[in-house]
C-alpha cells in the first residue's frame, strides 16, 4: 500500500492525472529570489462551468501540504477531496453556480513545479537548484493561470492558512482582479513561534542521512523518517490541547498497561506515528521544505513599506475574515490585525471568531457556524456581483 | 431578530436621517437589524462593529458585513471620515468613555447619529424623588447591579458634551412614553422633561 502511493506521488510530479499547463521559455515565472523560472508548469483542476460573463469563477487557495484536489477523489490517496465538506454540486461552494478553480501551488509535488520535478537543464530532479519560492510566487503563477483560463476578475478566492496567506496576497496585489476574498484561519505575517516550528520540522527532514543534501531521489531514496517527525511535529500544532485531551486523554494503545519501554504505549503516540507514516508517502521531503520556508517569508506588511494598512490602500474588495478559538498556530489576534488594517484602508470586512476546541485544522472540518459565515458571505457579494442565480 | 418598542422607534427616526446610498458604519450592531433596514430601504453601503461574538456571526451569516470589536477600543483602528454617517444606536450609555467614543464618532464619520435613553425624563425623575429607587422601566429594564448602562446621561447632559466637543447638532428629536416626536417648537427644558428617547445628528466642522 504504502510503496503503491509513493509510487503514485512519483508518477504525478512530472505528469500529474489532473490538468497541467505548461509554460515555454517565452512565458517564465519571475520569482522574488531574483530569478527566473522556464519553464514550468502548473497542475490544476476546475469544477462546474464558466459563465458567457466569466464572473462566477472561485479560486481556491491550499495550504501547506494540500493540493488540487479540493472536491475529487484524491489519486494518490483515494481519499475524498480535502475541502469536500465545503465545495461540490449543492454544497456551500455551489460547482453547480460557480466555476471552482483549485492549483497545486508552485515549489508543490503533486504535478507543478516543484524540487522534485525534473529540471530541464539537467534532466535529474531539481532537489535544492530549485530557487527558493515565496507566498507572492505562487499567486504570480495562479494569476497567469487565470490570465489563460480567459478570467479577467475572479468572483471569489479563499483558503486556510498557507491559503490563507496566498488569499491575502492575491487582494493586496492584484485587488482588481478580486471581488471578494475569504482568508480563514491565517495570517499577514508568520510568527516567530510558527517559524520555530516550522525549522524544527526541516532540520528533523534534514539530519535525515537519507535526505543526501535533498539530493535523495538521485539515489533513490526518501528521508522517511526526517519527513515522518516533521510531519508529527507540526500536526500537533494543528491540533488543540482540549481536543487531543478529549480525544485520546491518557489512553493506551491495544495493551492493558504500560510496557516500560520506548513503544508505543499511548494513543496519541501510536496516532502521531500513523499521521508521520502516512503522509511521507504522499508529499516530497524537500517541498516541505520549499513551502514552510514560503510561509516563513511571507510578512505582507514588510512588503508594502511596514504598514498592513498600505497593503490594501484603495481596495474595493469585500473581505471576510474567520478565526478559530482554540487555533494557536494562527490565533484571533492575527485575524484581528489584519482586520484592523482593512478598517484603516476603509475596506468592506467581516470578521467572525469561531469557538471550536478543534484547532487550526478546524478549518477542514464540518463547522457548522463556519459555513453558515461562508455561506452568508458568499450569497451577499453573489447578490453584489449580479449573480443572483 | 428581537426588537423592543424603544429600539423600533429609534430605528425609524435613525432610518429617516439617512440618505439613500450612503456610507454607514453601525457601531454596535447587535444582531444587524437596523443595517439590515438601511440596506433594504436606502441601499446603503453599511458596516458593522459589534461587541458580542454571537451578534457578529448572526450578522455575518446574514451576509452583513459586521466585525467584532469594542466600540471603546477598537474604533481608533478607521479611518478619518470614512463614512458619511456613524451611527451609535442605543449604545452611548454602555460604553465605559462616552466622551472619547463621541469624538471617535465625529472623526470617523461625516456625520454622526447618536440615540440615547434620556435620564432626564420625568418618570426617572419621579422615581428617585419620590421612592428613592434607580428607576426600573420598559425601556430600561435593569436593575442598578447588573445593568450594562453605566454612563447613563440626560438630553442636557448630552448637548453640553457636544458642545464641549465642538460638534454642531444638526437635527434633534425627542420621542415621548408612546414614541412619539415632540414638537420641535418646544424648549430644550420641556425635551428633556418629556423625551424618553432622544436621537441627535451630529457634525463637527
Amino acid at each position: 500500500m504504502a510503496a503503491q502511493r509513493a509510487a503514485r506521488t512519483k508518477d504525478e510530479v512530472d505528469h500529474p492525472s489532473s490538468p497541467v499547463l505548461q509554460f515555454g521559455p517565452d512565458k517564465p515565472l519571475k520569482l522574488d529570489a531574483g530569478s527566473l523560472l522556464s519553464p514550468f508548469q502548473i497542475a490544476y483542476q476546475t469544477y462546474g462551468t464558466l459563465n458567457d460573463a466569466r464572473s462566477n469563477a472561485i479560486l481556491v487557495c491550499h495550504a501547506l501540504t494540500g493540493d488540487q484536489h479540493v472536491a475529487n477523489t484524491n489519486p494518490v490517496t483515494g481519499k475524498p477531496g480535502w475541502w469536500e465538506v465545503l465545495i461540490g454540486p449543492g454544497k456551500i461552494i455551489d460547482t453547480n453556480r460557480f466555476f471552482v478553480i483549485c492549483s497545486n501551488v508552485v515549489g508543490g509535488c503533486l504535478g507543478s513545479t516543484g524540487p522534485a520535478s525534473t529540471n530541464p537543464a539537467t534532466g535529474r530532479p531539481y532537489g535544492l537548484d530549485l530557487p527558493i519560492i515565496t507566498i507572492r510566487d505562487m499567486v504570480r503563477a495562479q494569476a497567469m493561470l487565470i490570465d489563460h483560463l480567459g478570467i479577467e476578475k475572479l468572483f471569489c478566492v479563499l483558503g486556510g492558512s498557507m491559503g490563507g496567506m496566498q488569499v491575502l496576497e492575491w487582494a493586496a496585489s492584484h485587488s482588481e482582479r478580486v471581488f471578494c476574498a475569504l482568508p480563514i484561519a491565517t495570517g499577514a505575517r508568520h510568527s516567530s513561534q510558527n517559524i520555530a516550528f516550522h525549522e524544527v520540522g526541516r532540520q528533523a527532514v534534514m539530519a535525515d542521512p537519507e535526505w543526501h543534501g535533498g539530493k535523495y531521489l538521485d539515489f533513490g531514496k526518501r528521508p522517511e523518517k526526517g519527513l515522518a517527525v516533521a510531519r508529527m511535529a507540526a500536526h500537533i500544532t494543528y491540533l488543540s490541547e482540549a481536543a487531543l485531551h478529549r480525544k485520546f486523554g491518557r489512553n493506551l494503545q491495544d495493551r492493558e498497561a504500560l510496557t516500560f519501554g520506548f513503544d508505543a504505549d499511548f494513543q496519541i503516540e501510536s496516532y502521531l506515528r500513523h499521521q508521520g507514516m502516512t503522509f511521507v508517502d504522499r508529499f516530497d521531503a524537500n517541498s516541505y521544505l520549499y513551502l514552510t520556508r514560503a510561509m516563513d517569508y511571507f510578512d505582507l506588511a514588510a512588503d508594502h513599506g511596514g504598514r498592513l494598512a498600505d497593503a490594501f490602500a484603495g481596495t474595493r474588495t469585500r473581505f471576510c475574515l474567520v478565526s478559530f478559538t482554540s487555533d494557536w498556530l494562527f490565533p484571533t489576534g492575527e485575524s484581528r490585525s489584519i482586520v484592523h488594517a482593512l478598517n484603516a484602508a476603509g475596506a468592506s470586512v467581516s470578521f467572525v471568531e469561531i469557538e471550536t476546541d478543534r484547532g487550526h485544522d478546524a478549518f477542514l472540518l464540518d463547522e457548522p457556524e463556519l459555513f453558515a459565515a461562508i455561506n452568508g458571505f458568499i450569497a451577499s457579494a453573489a447578490r453584489a456581483r449580479g449573480l443572483g442565480l | 431578530m428581537s426588537v423592543n418598542r424603544a429600539q423600533r422607534v429609534d430605528l425609524d427616526v435613525v432610518t429617516d436621517l439617512i440618505p439613500a446610498n450612503s456610507r454607514v458604519l453601525d457601531v454596535g450592531s447587535g444582531d444587524g437589524v437596523l443595517l439590515e433596514l438601511l440596506q433594504e430601504t436606502k441601499q446603503v453601503d453599511g458596516r458593522g462593529l459589534e461587541l458580542s461574538q454571537r451578534g457578529v456571526n448572526e450578522c455575518v451569516a446574514r451576509g452583513l458585513s459586521v466585525i467584532q470589536g469594542d466600540a471603546d477600543t477598537d474604533l481608533k483602528f478607521y479611518a478619518d471620515k470614512g463614512f458619511d454617517f456613524v451611527v451609535l444606536s442605543q449604545t452611548l450609555q454602555a460604553t465605559r468613555n462616552p466622551k472619547v467614543v463621541l469624538d471617535e464618532l465625529l472623526r470617523i464619520g461625516n456625520r454622526a447619529i447618536v440615540s440615547f435613553p434620556n435620564f432626564g425624563h420625568w418618570r426617572v425623575r419621579f422615581s428617585l424623588l419620590i421612592k428613592g429607587r434607580m428607576p426600573v422601566t420598559k425601556d430600561l429594564p435593569y436593575s442598578w447591579y447588573d445593568t450594562p448602562n453605566i454612563h447613563f446621561c440626560t438630553i442636557r447632559d448630552f448637548v453640553n458634551l457636544c458642545e464641549e466637543l465642538g460638534a454642531t447638532v444638526e437635527k434633534a428629536t425627542a420621542l415621548d412614553a408612546n414614541g412619539q416626536k415632540i414638537g420641535l417648537s418646544m424648549p430644550w427644558w420641556f425635551w428633556n422633561f418629556f423625551g424618553q428617547q432622544a436621537v441627535f445628528l451630529l457634525k463637527r466642522a
